[in-house]
């Protein structure tokens, strides 16, 4: 055990000073990219906001079903079957058909080749189940089909929200999916969140549809109120013209009385339509609602063929250009819920920085000093270890790009307590060696193979319960785990090829001298 | 030699008692989870005012309609932190917050740290570090079955369990807040706790091949010996660089250090007097692992 090749000894001399080098990339600056990594901050050291996003599918799931059941009836109708009371129930659709019929329309549903009800082969399964309770036929959809719903949604509302997100201009946000309804967003830096948070917030459904008197309109009616709840109109349910016919939408000083705008531009479609309704609408309000709410209705007076118009409703400069950003990045599909908001103000991240650093150089005076004590020369061996530890620890940090938390640095400490440990299973195991052999090569050799099993064991012990941890574990805590399972791997090594190699000279040098430990 | 054996008896009673009162204590009084795991709302304030104090911020946060608030002081003077339900989940809280503190204080304070769980991320939380836990004992109580004999791991696990109740007992005695850091603690701790066990089960298990002839009462006890200064050693420089934390890191990670270092006191007793204790009353002998090895 006690036996290095020249060539092992340079090995492990240029593997230590190769991570010294990559730690040591934190406080310098290397032209080499290789070099030029940086461990990274969590939220709770740099500051910043983290906000977990529910997204509400239930609407989405209303709309579908709404559009199946006019997708339904029309299929049918070509082929001469008749659907009867067809209604949306708690998220099922129920209709009925003649006996004579009702074979046939499973039978369409559960076809492999069905144009109305999509199949995944992949997954043996369709996008619709259907079911005969007796009374009528029953549709509701499967749970693929839900999954690939929720998928969907979740990848348009991630888009979404990663062009607000970028919007508003903060420095390298993280927008990630968490299961299918979930968007996680990191802010770094971000001192202020309520911003972000009130953008978020809104699902920026825009339309306009005129205003009706007459309550017999062919495409329904409804009732909304005004944003500031002053007044309520009847506003039709025919869509003039939504939020993806814009091509632009931005902030302005309208000029003659000095109020704040939106203007905006449409795509062709949306001008022509625009055009249009604006010249057989003349003398009619037309509404420009926005998620379900009046933002103002005014008079149309001309024409307006140039696809340009603008929105007023007594803006300020900055409700303004929020609206003009929601417009530009678009509709969610769906509301968002924040479920989970963490954020820390960039003082307190540094307070915690340097309360981090200053118990790290505390326990690590105080556990140094403690094995020198105990040990002398071996406590020394097991010192530079044990910086040299740490090194190649904060090195492997920062050739993974690792992100350090708090509980990060909390772990970190820990390894320094922990780490002697190895270290001093074999002295105490040579200690013991010697008491009945007088070799002092074969009582350290002897002490490091037979303490080997123990420490083995103990590591493993640790290892484990840092990969539960890791698995389980959220944000923070994650970076604790991080930091006490490479520990592990860093100490091992340290204390394997690093003490051992300090050790091996020094007993070579000494082998004469009566008991070494 | 120090003796240990001659007090595995009362040691025993001891941590029976322990155990049946920390059980006690959480059946009766509960934890106090924060909330991670309770849901609801925490601001961290830093005052420059000194007319921003515990019963003024109290007086300000119960007119808010906020439901059960609660306000302390957090490490020095001006920094407080406060923390309610948030019953009915509101949208927009922490500017309705500023924006009546900023009518009574002026711009004279800063929050510094703003948390905000609603009920089902907290309830999926506390899931997880349910399961993280009870999936952390059930690995190492599969490692020792591996590693060593049935009885070796029924001794480890006792320890373990040992471990992580009282803690947990120490907690609820304190009203101390459990968070999801406490569970990286316990998790830890567990690690810990089965480490030092682990260390001293090498020895006797070595031990007992060693000598036909040495009971295990005694045996332990030789073996308890041989490992002490190693125990003591590790113990201490563990504890060493979790009181720096403990003082030194800040107040965030208070309960944390305060856990691990529970933990570390407790697991090192309980390898000592629990885990060494099943070994003597199940009458552990140099059969038991020789019959092993002879099936291995």
């Amino acid at each position: 055990m006690l036996y290095f090749s020249k060539l092992r000894i340079v090995f492990i001399t240029i593997f230590s000073l190769l991570f010294v080098l990559i730690a040591s990339s934190n406080l310098f600056k290397f032209d080499d990219s290789f070099f030029d990594k940086k461990i990274n901050l969590g939220l709770d050291l740099q500051g910043g906001s983290y906000l977990l996003l529910e997204i509400d599918n239930e609407p989405v799931i209303e709309q579908k079903l709404q559009n199946l059941t006019t997708t339904i009836r029309n299929f049918f109708k070509d082929k001469d079957i008749r659907i009867n009371n067809i209604k949306i129930d708690k998220q099922n659709i129920f209709f009925n058909v003649s006996d004579e019929n009702k074979q046939q329309v499973i039978e369409i549903f559960e076809d492999e080749n069905s144009e109305i009800n999509p199949y995944y082969p992949r997954f043996k399964s369709h996008q619709l189940e259907i079911e005969d309770t007796g009374l009528n036929l029953k549709i509701n959809f499967s749970r693929q089909g839900l999954i690939n719903l929720k998928t969907s949604s979740q990848d348009q509302a991630i888009e979404i929200v990663r062009r607000r997100v970028d919007e508003v201009g903060t420095n390298e946000p993280n927008i990630l999916k968490r299961g299918n309804s979930r968007i996680l967003v990191e802010l770094p830096g971000l001192d202020d969140p309520m911003r972000v948070k009130s953008l978020l917030g809104k699902t920026a459904n825009l339309t306009f549809r005129f205003v009706t008197q007459n309550e017999e309109d062919r495409f329904g009616v409804e009732k909304l109120e005004f944003e500031d709840g002053s007044e309520e109109a009847v506003v039709s349910k025919r869509i003039i013209i939504s939020g993806e016919n814009l091509l632009d939408a931005q902030p302005k000083m309208d000029t003659q009385n000095n109020q704040t705008i939106v203007s905006f531009t449409l795509d062709r479609v949306g001008a022509k339509r625009f055009g249009k309704a604006t010249s057989t609408g003349i003398g009619k309000q037309l509404a420009i609602v926005l998620d379900g709410k009046i933002i103002s209705a005014p008079v149309v007076r001309d024409t307006i063929a140039s696809g340009a118009g603008q929105i007023s409703g007594g803006f300020t400069f900055q409700s303004a250009t929020d609206l003009a950003l929601l417009l530009r990045s678009g509709a969610l599909p769906a509301p968002l819920e924040i479920i989970e908001e963490r954020t820390v103000g960039p003082d307190l991240g540094q307070d915690s920085i340097n309360a981090g650093m200053i118990a790290l150089s505390i326990g690590f005076l105080l556990v140094i000093i403690f094995m020198f004590v105990k040990y002398r020369f071996f406590g020394l061996i097991t010192n530079v270890t044990l910086i040299v530890n740490l090194f190649i620890l904060l090195g492997v940090l920062t050739l993974f790009e690792a992100t350090l938390t708090l509980p990060g640095i909390a772990g970190i400490i820990l390894t320094v307590g922990m780490a002697v440990d190895a270290n001093v299973l074999i002295f105490e195991r040579i200690k013991e060696e010697l008491k009945d052999e007088t070799n002092n090569i074969l009582a350290f050799d002897g002490g490091y193979t037979k303490s080997r099993t123990a420490i083995i064991d103990a590591n493993i012990t640790t290892l484990l319960a840092a990969i539960i941890l890791f698995f389980m574990g959220s944000g923070p805590v994650k970076g604790f785990a991080v930091t006490l399972g490479v520990g592990i791997f860093t100490t091992l090594f340290s204390v394997y090829f690093i003490a051992r190699l300090f050790t091996s000279l020094y007993v070579a040098k000494n082998k004469n001298n009566g008991k070494l430990i | 030699m120090i003796a240990f054996n001659k007090y595995y008896n009362h040691f025993n009673v001891l941590s029976s008692a322990l155990i049946i009162i920390s059980l006690l204590l959480l059946i009766f009084k509960g934890l106090n989870f924060g909330i991670d795991f309770k849901g609801g709302t925490l601001i961290e304030l830093r005052s420059n005012d000194t007319k921003i104090n515990v019963s003024s911020l109290r007086d300000k946060f119960s007119q808010m309609n906020l439901g059960d608030v609660s306000v302390k002081k957090f490490g020095s003077d001006n920094d407080f932190l406060i923390k309610f339900e948030n019953k009915d989940n509101k949208k927009n809280i922490i500017e309705e917050i500023k924006v009546n503190l900023d009518k009574s204080f002026g711009n004279n304070y800063d929050f510094r740290r703003v948390e905000n769980v609603g009920p089902k991320v907290s309830a999926e939380l506390l899931k997880s570090g349910v399961i993280a836990i009870s999936l952390s004992l059930a690995i190492m109580l599969i490692y020792i079955w591996v590693r060593f004999e049935w009885q070796f791991s029924l001794g480890a696990i006792l320890a373990l369990f040992h471990d992580v109740i009282v803690t947990l007992g120490v907690f609820s005695l304190f009203s101390l807040e459990i968070n999801l850091s406490i569970i990286a603690a316990v998790l830890t701790i567990v690690g810990y706790s089965m480490n030092d066990t682990v260390v001293i089960f090498d020895r006797v298990r070595e031990n007992l091949r060693k000598y036909s002839d040495i009971k295990i009462f005694e045996l332990t006890n030789i073996s308890i010996n041989e490992t002490l200064s190693r125990t003591i050693i590790t113990s201490a420089t563990t504890l060493l660089a979790l009181l720096a934390i403990y003082f030194f890191g800040g107040e965030i990670l208070k309960g944390f250090s305060l856990a691990m270092i529970l933990g570390v006191v407790f697991g090192t007793y309980s390898s000592i007097y629990i885990a060494n204790t099943v070994l003597v009353r199940l009458r552990v002998s140099q059969k038991t692992v020789l019959r092993e090895d002879d099936s291995k």
